[in-house]
């Protein structure tokens, strides 16, 4: 067994390195102070890479109408009044200078005919709002921050996994990991934390996220403490691919109902004619996917169950150029060419609104050295994402985060590594090996499925009872999870860790949607389809000093009276 | 459907071991799998310890490189289908192995730090605007991955030491030169210190790129000549300095 530790030191150490994590280390940097950043997986390849449409930001170079305002009002009301109005206001204004900032990088957006950004239309945005570059915006946006990182010099150990946080005397310190390339021990000492780790779509059999979304820093800033929230608002993406069943859940972009894609049944009617006349396709992502799951339900879906998305009447020239990933995506994932047939589309599961809970300005959690930034938080997008504010989101706050988290480091001082928590965390890795371990992807398997099939798109007491229940047999079996081999490149190995984590996502989803006796934006109950102005709020979750699990609700706040113009006031029926 | 399939696949741990060997696995097939699908079978179901890199499973991150039947390949893009009855999958030769399919690319981190970064002209007022059909040359190379397959298949890098950066950054070089608004011109550096005489346009890294990217046609040649240019031309050579960015087209 690689005992071996090394110890680096740094002002801020950032965990992830997706958007958020990127740009909070160029504030890091722009700072002055040693930024150092890890991630578990490959610089470049972080789950970023796969958003498509583009980055919300109120422009107006397409819609001179358009403003910080509107974009704000979109926000709070597609959010359904639950989310930190302060986020929706600093995103709002902020968005377009963060786009400006990656062009001056280097990205290269589209263009409108007169040479200024091409701004695409989006699901319930109320202007055509996203910056893109064709459907491969998270790409370009990753390669751009991946150049600064390198020719800044930033220091960055990629492939590492963060197993937990250490603490001396009740204060973080610094934080254990293991690098998968050679197996060995990190302690990584620094003055302030970034989690900038993204979400746990991954608890789910059918999402649209990569490896790497286990909701690993949300499981660690819980058992650092760290409050989270909002964490039964899970974000069904309407159009994932669903066949070949090797494929079911990668995402097929909102881009192509917003270049003018339309959505059919079995029976060829234009479905969403009927569930929102106005809006059609380019509703809320809610709206659509429990549209689509409804048409599936009710008997009108396609032979691989799913629906049609169709964008062949736009012609070749037209798709090759607005929608050039999803062309090829489907001509070598499923054979099929888009310019020609109809895409077989259903939901998959893409984005957690909940996580840790921040302020707003600051990107601070409620311990007063860990920030945060990116989809591991909550608050902006209440009970619903609008497409395009995930990116526009990780620019806005990884930026503030990292300056948050520079401004602490300034005034503060390296402390002293605790040996016993060190020690703690290094026998917890060790008892995970043994000779007759239980494979943790058999664990894993249920877990996922348990969450399908009991979590899904329209929820019930019944069935998220059951879930809860899978959920703490899993729990019992954990300490039995192992593992063979040694420390390197041992999937095994951070299978286990990463099941630890999952555990904890998937509990706080779980329990929070059993407690959420309504339906609110992507929260959907069958035994309570209406939105209750009781549940104007959200659900805090948090380790108690019995390490048991605290669930409290706390109140949205309300924003102030000039702000309340901006939106349309909120009605019960 | 309930056939199994075979997978060789590459198991060596440079550290521990003296050689490495194929192993044999079998795996159910399921309809459109990938070869992705079967090393992830094998590591859920049969062996956990076998190391495997993946993310996206939809060609978008450019993590799970790998040779596969002897041609350097996405796993999540290669369908079973199209491999006949003998599959082997084979770490990237061109990369130090860390573990059965997973090698150290961050050699390349160090070539990316030399390729000089995007640099705007000066003076230009903001909000830039830019002619739609100008951004359209550096997309194309703007599509890569990083996938590394490129580097990969290369016999320069496979076969000599030499300072040739590699298909992979003579592509990102070409990506800012072709940027409207860029002030360098990379080719000259890209000659002296990145090595690209040494490419004999075999057109190898041309024919693995998953994103289709024309890399000899497009970014290796159009860099070649455009050096040639420079030290040859002495009219292009004085204009030069008078001119915002010269376009090269051909």
């Amino acid at each position: 067994m690689n005992d071996e530790f090394e110890i680096l030191e740094s002002d801020v150490l950032i965990i992830g390195a997706g958007g958020a994590g990127m740009r909070a280390a160029i504030s890091v940097n722009d700072a002055g102070l040693k930024p150092i950043m890890v991630s578990k997986s490959l610089l470049g390849k972080a789950h970023t890479v796969m958003a498509e449409g583009g980055i919300a930001a109120a422009l107006g170079d397409v819609d001179s109408k358009d403003n910080w305002t509107v974009h704000f009002g979109d926000i709070i009301e597609e959010g359904v009044y639950i989310s930190d109005w302060k986020m929706a206001e600093l995103l709002a204004k902020e968005a377009p200078e963060r786009v400006l900032e990656l062009e001056r990088y280097g990205a290269l957006f589209d263009r409108t005919p007169d040479g200024r950004i091409m701004q695409r239309a989006f699901g319930a945005h109320t202007y055509r709002r996203l910056a893109h570059i064709g459907d491969r915006t998270g790409l370009e946006l990753i390669k751009t921050l991946e150049d600064q990182i390198l020719h800044r010099n930033i220091q960055f150990l990629d492939e590492i996994y963060i197993v937990d946080l250490i603490k001396n005397n009740n204060k973080i310190v610094g934080a254990y990991g293991i690098k998968m390339n050679d197996g060995k021990r990190y302690i990584f000492r620094t003055k302030a934390i970034v989690i900038a780790t993204g979400g746990s779509g991954r608890v789910f059999k059918v999402t649209s996220n990569s490896w790497e979304s286990t909701g690993d820093g949300l499981g660690i800033a819980y058992r650092a403490g760290v409050k989270l929230k909002d964490m039964e608002m899970v974000q069904f993406h309407p159009t994932g691919m669903v066949y070949p069943p090797s494929v079911k859940g990668v995402l097929v972009t909102e881009g192509v109902r917003g270049e003018g894609g339309i959505l059919l049944n079995s029976k060829d009617e234009r479905f969403m004619l009927k569930y929102s006349p106005e809006k059609k396709e380019l509703d809320a992502r809610d709206v659509v996917a429990r549209a689509i799951y409804k048409e599936i339900m009710d008997g009108r879906g396609t032979e691989h169950g799913g629906v049609y998305l169709d964008i062949s009447f736009k012609g070749p020239d037209f798709i090759k150029n607005k929608l050039p990933a999803m062309y090829q995506q489907f001509l070598e994932f499923a054979d099929i060419d888009i310019t020609k047939k109809k895409m077989e589309v259903a939901p998959t599961v893409h984005y957690m609104m909940g996580g840790i809970e921040v302020e707003a300005e600051s990107g601070k959690s409620n311990i007063e050295n860990i920030f945060a930034a990116g989809e591991v938080t909550s608050g902006l997008h209440g009970a619903n994402r609008l497409g395009g504010n995930s990116l526009a989101d990780i620019l806005v706050f990884g930026k503030r985060a990292g300056d948050s988290a520079a401004q602490y480091a300034l005034s503060s001082k390296l402390e002293k590594i605790d040996q016993n928590e060190v020690e703690s965390i290094t026998k917890h890795i060790n008892d995970l090996f043994k000779e007759d371990g239980k494979n943790p992807y058999a664990l894993m398997d249920r877990l996922m499925t348990c969450m399908s099939e009991n979590v899904g798109i329209v929820r019930d007491g019944e069935h998220l009872k059951k879930a809860i229940e899978i959920i703490n047999e899993l729990k019992k079996e954990f300490p039995d999870v192992g593992t063979k081999g040694g420390m390197k490149y041992n999937h095994g190995l951070l299978g286990c860790l990463e099941l630890e984590n999952m555990l904890i996502s998937c509990e706080a989803t779980a329990t929070s949607a059993l407690m959420r006796e309504e339906s609110r934006g992507a929260h959907t109950r069958s035994d309570f389809p209406k939105k209750d102005k009781n549940w104007r709020k959200s659900i805090v979750v948090y380790r108690g000093e019995k390490n048991e699990i605290v669930y409290e609700t706390e109140k949205t706040k309300e924003m102030p009276e000039e702000f309340k113009a901006y939106v349309k006031p909120e009605v019960y029926k | 459907m309930s056939e199994n399939i075979s997978v060789h696949v590459f198991r060596f741990d440079p550290e521990t071991e003296n050689e490495g060997k194929f192993v044999e696995y079998s795996v159910p097939y399921i309809e459109g799998m990938a070869v992705l699908d079967t090393v992830r079978y094998v590591e859920e179901n049969i062996d956990p310890t076998l190391s495997i890199r993946w993310n996206c499973k939809a060609g978008k991150c450019g993590s799970c490189s790998t040779e596969i039947n002897g041609k350097p390949s996405l796993m999540c893009k290669t369908k079973v289908d199209t491999l006949g009855k003998d599959i082997t999958v084979a770490p990237m030769a061109s990369f130090p192995l860390i573990k059965d399919l997973v090698t150290d690319i961050s050699e390349n981190w160090e070539i990316a730090r030399k390729i000089p970064m995007f640099s705007p002209r000066e003076g230009m007022e903001e909000p830039w605007k830019i002619n739609p059909k100008d951004v359209e040359r550096s997309k194309e190379f703007k599509r890569c991955i990083e996938c590394f397959l490129c580097m990969d298949v290369c016999h320069v890098i496979r076969e000599h030491y030499t300072p040739y950066f590699g298909p992979r950054y003579i592509v990102k070089a070409a990506s800012w030169d072709m940027h409207p608004l860029d002030a360098l011109d990379r080719s000259k550096f890209l000659n002296n210190e990145g090595g690209l005489g040494y490419c004999n346009i075999t057109k190898c890294c041309t024919d693995v790129c998953p994103e289709h990217i024309k890399i000899t046609d497009n970014a290796i040649i159009q860099e070649k000549e455009r050096n040639v240019d420079r030290q040859y031309d002495p009219i292009a050579m004085l204009i030069k300095g008078r001119r915002k960015k010269e376009k090269v087209v051909r």
